[in-house]
């Protein structure tokens, strides 16, 4: 057996949803055959409303532990970058920009829709009859909160064709980009809003780690840590001053 | 002169409201104070927007951490704690700053102290003055907090006295500069006015100072109203404005009814020490008749230089110092942010 030369041992998580997303994944470089090879080395997932950075704190110990390594071992961070509801989303980018700086390795931004859609279409190869990656391809939709949804569109080969957008669920069927009577998966909670199943379909740490382009090699981050929040702060200039006096 | 006695080398974090603040100290001895602000982006809102504010301090936060560790010389491997505001402020921006001291932390395996903004306030003048007397009344007053404050140890024993009931006073000197046309934030501009006006020229109220009032509460809000009404009149009357002597009269009775009810405090619980904290500590007026009214009292008085009153990653840092150095048990790996932290709580202990 070849020796294995620079395995790369990443922390990837995401914080895009309700439930926060982390594991330690091992990459290591083409052997013989000419792939590489990645393995979840330790897991999370775990529900948490609110309370993304308690969670965290306790998660990334957790899955250090489990697999049998310490913070300076890791040669990677990923992160996903959303869409996702604005609070939950920063303190996991923040978490991993800071992991990254402290550790001086680079951290390597997802789309989080990417990352599911990826990890789909590995899981995907395993059953052949053409369901799971339909040839007009398939829909991610996550929860937005305030009734609304994001999503993207992404073809056979998994490669994002349309968005993400952030939309009312009964704005779709209007829009062309839309898979109408396609395959749609994410967050199955939009299922009665959409008329249609949608599969669950979570975010987890090998579908972020096998969405980064250049984590195998143990590349530089394609583009800056920019979460995608897609809607712009509440905020609006003050009216006009409200005289206190009555006229 | 600072007193150089070394301490804890602690780095930290300060993101409660729009200043992402990161600063090193060692003890008393402050090593950096790197702040970004994001003050500009709100001006146009009339005021800080949270979200605004949070993304703000994502951008800001790794490039003021590098600048930071370039001004004193170190790299973030080098500290022996992280400090972070757990609260109170904004929860979406103080966990912005949670989440990167956490990360910091885990990464470097360093002890993590979540700390009071408010103790911060307090603990900020050891790096002009060195140890903190104690006790002490302190006196903190910024657009987002107005607190009578009784500080019997800076990292574990601090009761509140009183608190503002409705407006904190650099709110109402915002509303206020609204009120007279002038750009937020209004702490500044008043200031610069008030000094080419008369104090005397207006008789505004001064809010709680009545015999049955809680003695050291605020009230601002009636102020605010009474400044609008004044206003509203002269211009319905086809009248100018004197807005210097408005700004003046206004500024005489928020730093009046501030400095008379933390002699008042001082005196009644027999303590010496006076310590002013807070954006609105950098005002120019309140610093002066805070000198003049202790020094008539036989108290003493202690003031940060005006850009240690401000929120900073400075105060942070000197508060993590002194409870490092204390002893004091650090924070949990599940420390989160608390908007209404109270000040009972200095830190946020495992
Ligand atoms: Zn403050």
């Amino acid at each position: 057996m070849l020796p294995r030369l620079d395995v790369v041992l990443a922390l990837a998580l995401d914080t895009a949803t309700a439930t926060v997303v982390i594991g330690i994944i091992e990459i290591s470089p083409p052997a013989e055959s000419g792939w590489h090879t990645t393995s979840v080395q330790a897991a999370r997932t775990v529900p948490s409303n609110n309370r993304h950075a308690e969670t965290l704190g306790e998660l990334i110990p957790g899955v250090l532990t489990e697999a049998g390594v310490g913070a300076p071992d890791l040669g990677a961070v990923v992160v996903g970058l959303g869409p996702g509801p604005f609070t939950g989303l920063r303190v996991g980018v923040m978490t991993a920009a800071a992991l990254g700086d402290a550790l001086g390795v680079p951290v390597h931004g997802v789309c989080t829709h990417d990352a599911i859609a990826t990890m789909h279409k590995a899981l995907a190869g395993s059953v052949p009859d053409g369901t799971m990656v339909p040839a007009e391809g398939f829909a991610v939709v996550t929860d937005a909160r305030r009734r609304e949804c994001y999503w993207a569109t992404y073809d056979a080969s998994g490669t994002r064709i349309g968005g993400p957008y952030v939309n009312r669920p009964d704005e779709l069927p209007a829009r062309s980009d839309w898979r109408r009577d396609g395959l749609v998966i994410g967050d199955p909670a939009f299922s009665e809003a959409l008329g249609t199943d949608v599969l669950l379909a979570p975010p987890d740490p090998m579908g972020l780690a096998l969405a980064t382009s250049g984590l195998t090699d143990g590349g530089q981050p394609a583009g800056p840590l920019e979460p995608m929040y897609l809607r712009r702060p509440d905020a609006t200039p003050p009216a006009p001053r409200k005289p206190v006096t009555p006229r | 002169m600072a007193e150089s006695r070394s301490g804890p080398l602690v780095l930290g974090i300060e993101t409660s409201c729009d200043e992402t603040g990161v600063g090193i100290v060692a003890g008393h001895k402050l090593l950096a104070d790197a702040v970004a602000s994001s003050v500009e982006e709100h001006a146009r809102f009339g005021g800080v927007v949270p979200e605004v504010a949070s993304r703000a301090h994502l951008e800001a936060m790794i490039p003021t951490v590098h600048r930071a560790c370039a001004d004193a010389g170190i790299t973030p491997s080098d500290v022996d704690a992280i400090a972070v505001t757990a609260g109170p402020g904004l929860t979406g921006a103080l966990l912005v700053g949670v989440a990167a001291a956490k990360a910091y932390a885990l990464a470097l395996a360093k002890p993590l102290y979540g700390v009071n903004h408010l103790a911060a306030h307090v603990a900020v003048d050891t790096l002009e003055h060195g140890a903190l007397p104690e006790p002490a009344v302190a006196l903190l007053v910024s657009g987002g907090h107005s607190s009578l404050l009784r500080v019997d140890d800076i990292t574990g024993s601090i009761t509140s006295l009183g608190s503002t009931i409705d407006d904190a006073a650099g709110e109402a000197f915002d509303k206020v500069a609204r009120i007279l046309g002038l750009p937020f934030p209004g702490g500044p501009h008043i200031d610069r006015l008030a000094t080419t006006g008369s104090a005397d020229s207006i008789a505004f109220p001064r809010g709680l100072t009545g015999p049955r009032d809680a003695p050291y509460d605020f009230s601002f809000s009636g102020l605010k109203t009474a400044v609008a009404r004044w206003v509203e009149r002269r211009e319905r009357d086809g009248e100018s404005v004197p807005v210097a002597d408005v700004a003046a009269a206004f500024q005489e009775a928020v730093v009046d009814v501030l400095t008379a009810k933390a002699v008042r405090a001082c005196r009644e619980t027999g303590i010496e020490h006076l310590i002013l904290g807070g954006g609105v500590a950098a005002n120019r007026r309140l610093r002066a008749l805070a000198e003049t009214r202790v020094a008539t009292a036989g108290l003493r008085l202690r003031v940060p230089m005006p850009g240690l009153c401000t929120d900073n990653g400075a105060m942070v840092a000197a508060l993590g110092s002194l409870l490092a150095g204390a002893g004091v048990p650090s924070s949990p790996n599940d420390l989160g942010a608390d908007s209404t932290l109270p000040v009972t709580l200095v830190s946020v202990r495992a």
